[in-house]
């Protein structure tokens, strides 16, 4: 992993399409689309951030609203210390490919994320390598998942224009793709490059 | 095929409908154009083919339905060329590599180019390579559509068939005969007997604008003989005619009257009469038969002959109105044809203008009388060169206008052009066809012509009877229905080794008389040469 690549959490949860991962402070989560990185022993897995969630951490003790009489949500929190301890961020990523050498392969790894593996957040300079091909949109669409496919897809590949030198030529690039991919569903197609239009 | 040019690829198609592209995302179907070659890179050989169709498609029909905002350039942007994108229809016409090609040239296609096989406008090192450089046979008449390259045309292989010149009128048929007329004097590959009945071809034309436009004679002065049959008009004209031509009655026979039937409107059996009179009075037959209409023993005459008066007075309006053209004489010392032939056999193309006789009754009356006795000559001397050890004589063409007029299924077989048209070929005589009404002409006459040169064509009837016989017609229509107003052609046929889409080449400006003429007298240093030569 490189150095000024921010450390957003641990696995908690391991498949071959995907992991969820709990990020070390409350709140702190990586943005919907965003992609993140991980490792297999010594392979790099990259992933999309396709949900994320704030939940307490026993499944039968739900929060409950304590700040009727605090001055201020920070207030809330420097009152009842516990809190941080008992409630968890989450987030879940689907894995979009990995690091065979110097090549990324857009497609499933041999082999899922470790258990407790480190999850990063992809530097610019990756996120631009990945965006040279969109062989990934093609897992994106076809995924089954809390969030809407459509939605994911747009902002991923919003975020992933955003460090190119020219995003509007990588979003054309991408729109012809999912042209290809949804040639026989053209009311999804128009769905996704209303939400990416520059 | 480099990656500028490149168009699409090949998705779908057959040997008979031609095969589908697909338009690549940045390329515009507006950038194509039907008649535009193209080449096709498939896996063993390459492909050259033809731009026979556009059209516009979508993989989902709901696109068509609901199609973007216009004001959103993004959306449009992603789906031309993947959700929306053009797909032409390529005739292919010739394989270019593999085994054969290497000693024969470019071959007809006999398969298709396999799936994916990458699409590219032809580049101009390509149609050389088809049409060959301009050379001592090769006469350079025009551009393939939106194309530098030179088309060329060898013409002694041209002038070995009969060939046919169509367009509806205005379109440049005229330019575009001449264009090839000076074509056939520059490479030598023939000798050309025009019977020009506008007077356009042999001193003079002028252009759609009014503008005036050298002809043969100016441009080949010494190449080049007019022949005129109004003197009146040549001299008001300034021509330098060669030869005022005057035709003589007894030099007429039944058979030129039987031509003239429709024009003249006379009866079948008045026709017969010519014939029966021809008997009786021999060569003088016009003169005694008009005489014979005051002769007091006429009606007698008449009887004994078997003819009924009513086909007599039928003949005799007909004869009258033959006597009245200003060249018409009763006796003509030198004959025309003598005249005629003796120019042609020297190697001088001939011109022959009609002058203010224009109706179709001197034309056809003219051309016939003059073709018949070329014909029997012509056959006379390759019988006699086949016989010995003579050379043929030189091929000859013939060009003829309003071609429907004598060339129609009911005269065709009558005249002496339809015969031509048949069999000359091996005579070395063939006939250059002009005409606007190409649906008039004889079927058989029509398959006959080997190379067919068509300016726009918009009646249904006629671009049928040109395209008959040709394979991929209904493509080929497609291309011809397209053509510009003006100056722009279609060849197909023999002398070509597949149909192109041109646009002729200039002819009027001072520049282009230059070329067209500079190739026509040898420099003097040539001449010295050549002499220099025979005394090595």
């Amino acid at each position: 992993m490189t150095k000024q690549s921010v450390r957003l959490g641990e696995i908690i949860e391991a498949s071959t399409t995907g992991f969820s991962a709990q990020s070390y402070e409350l709140n702190e989560l990586p943005a919907l689309g965003s992609l993140v990185m991980t490792s297999e022993g010594e392979r790099k897995l990259y992933a999309v951030v396709y949900h994320a969630a704030t939940e307490g951490i026993e499944p039968g003790r739900r929060p409950i609203a304590r700040g009727r009489d605090e001055p201020s949500e920070q207030a809330l929190f420097d009152n009842n210390p516990q809190l941080a301890r008992l409630l968890r961020s989450r987030f879940s990523a689907l894995v979009v490919g990995y690091r065979d050498g110097s090549a990324i392969r857009q497609h499933l790894p041999p082999k899922p994320a470790h258990i407790h593996a480190f999850v990063h957040a992809c530097p610019q300079e990756e996120v631009k390598e990945f965006g040279q091909s969109f062989n990934f949109l093609n897992t994106l669409i076809g995924a089954e998942l809390e969030t809407p496919a459509d939605e994911l897809t747009a902002s991923t590949l919003r975020l992933i224009a955003e460090v190119q030198d020219d995003p509007r030529a990588l979003l054309v690039a991408a729109g012809k793709e999912l042209a290809m991919l949804l040639g026989r569903d053209y009311t999804r197609l128009k769905a996704i490059l209303e939400r990416i239009k520059p | 095929m480099n990656n500028d040019s490149r168009l699409g690829m090949v998705v779908a198609g057959s040997l008979s409908g031609g095969v589908a592209v697909r338009l690549d995302g940045d390329a515009s179907v507006e950038d194509v154009v039907v008649g535009r070659y193209v080449s096709i890179e498939g896996k063993k050989r390459r492909f050259l083919g033809m731009i026979t169709d556009v059209k516009l498609d979508t993989s989902d029909q709901q696109l068509t339905i609901s199609p973007p905002d216009p004001s959103d350039t993004f959306s449009a942007e992603v789906l031309s060329g993947t959700g929306a994108y053009g797909v032409l229809t390529v005739t292919p016409y010739l394989v270019i590599g593999g085994d054969q090609t290497i000693t024969e040239g470019p071959q007809p296609v006999k398969t298709i180019p396999s799936h994916f096989a990458p699409v590219g406008l032809a580049s101009d090192t390509d149609i050389e390579q088809v049409f060959g450089k301009e050379d001592a046979q090769r006469f350079y008449v025009g551009n393939p559509l939106d194309m530098e390259s030179k088309l060329c045309l060898n013409l002694p292989e041209l002038a070995r068939r009969s060939n046919g010149i169509f367009g509806k009128s205005g379109t440049g048929k005229t330019f575009l005969t001449r264009t090839l007329l000076v074509g056939m004097l520059q490479k030598g590959a023939c000798v050309n007997l025009v019977f020009d009945m506008h007077s356009e071809y042999g001193w003079e034309g002028t252009s759609e604008k009014g503008r005036k436009v050298k002809a043969l004679k100016q441009l080949f002065p010494s190449k080049v003989a007019i022949f005129a049959l109004d003197e009146d008009n040549a001299r008001r004209r300034q021509v330098a005619a060669d030869v005022f031509v005057k035709i003589g009655y007894d030099e007429m026979e039944p058979k030129d009257i039987a031509l003239l039937k429709q024009t003249l409107n006379l009866t079948d059996l008045a026709v017969e009469a010519s014939f029966t009179l021809r008997k009786r009075f021999g060569k003088d037959w016009i003169v005694k038969t008009l005489e014979l209409e005051t002769a007091e023993n006429g009606e007698q005459e008449l009887k004994s002959l078997n003819i009924h008066e009513s086909s007599f007075q039928s003949l005799l309006r007909g004869l009258t109105a033959i006597k009245r053209l200003g060249f018409m004489q009763p006796h003509v010392e030198r004959r025309a044809i003598d005249q005629l032939l003796g120019y042609l056999e020297r190697g001088t193309h001939v011109v022959l203008e009609f002058g203010r006789y224009t109706e179709i009754t001197a034309y056809i009356l003219v051309s016939n009388m003059l073709t018949r006795r070329i014909y029997e000559r012509y056959r006379e001397n390759t019988e006699t060169a086949l016989a010995g050890d003579r050379t043929p004589p030189t091929p000859l063409v013939i060009t003829i206008e309003e071609a429907h007029k004598f060339l129609n299924p009911e005269v065709a077989p009558q005249t002496i052009f339809g015969d031509i048209a048949r069999e000359m070929r091996k005579f070395n005589c063939t006939l250059l066809v002009i005409d606007q009404r190409p649906s008039g002409i004889d079927p058989e006459v029509m398959s006959q012509l080997g190379t067919k040169i068509t300016c726009l064509l918009d009646n249904d009837r006629d671009v049928d009877a040109v395209l008959s016989g040709i394979s991929g017609k209904s493509e080929l229509k497609g291309v011809l229905a397209k053509l510009a107003a003006k100056q722009q052609a279609l060849i197909f046929g023999h002398a070509v080794p597949m149909p192109v889409a041109f646009t002729p080449r200039e002819y009027g400006s001072a520049q282009s008389y230059k070329e067209l003429a500079a190739e026509s007298e040898r420099p003097p240093q040539d001449i010295d040469k050549d002499i220099d030569n025979l005394w090595k």
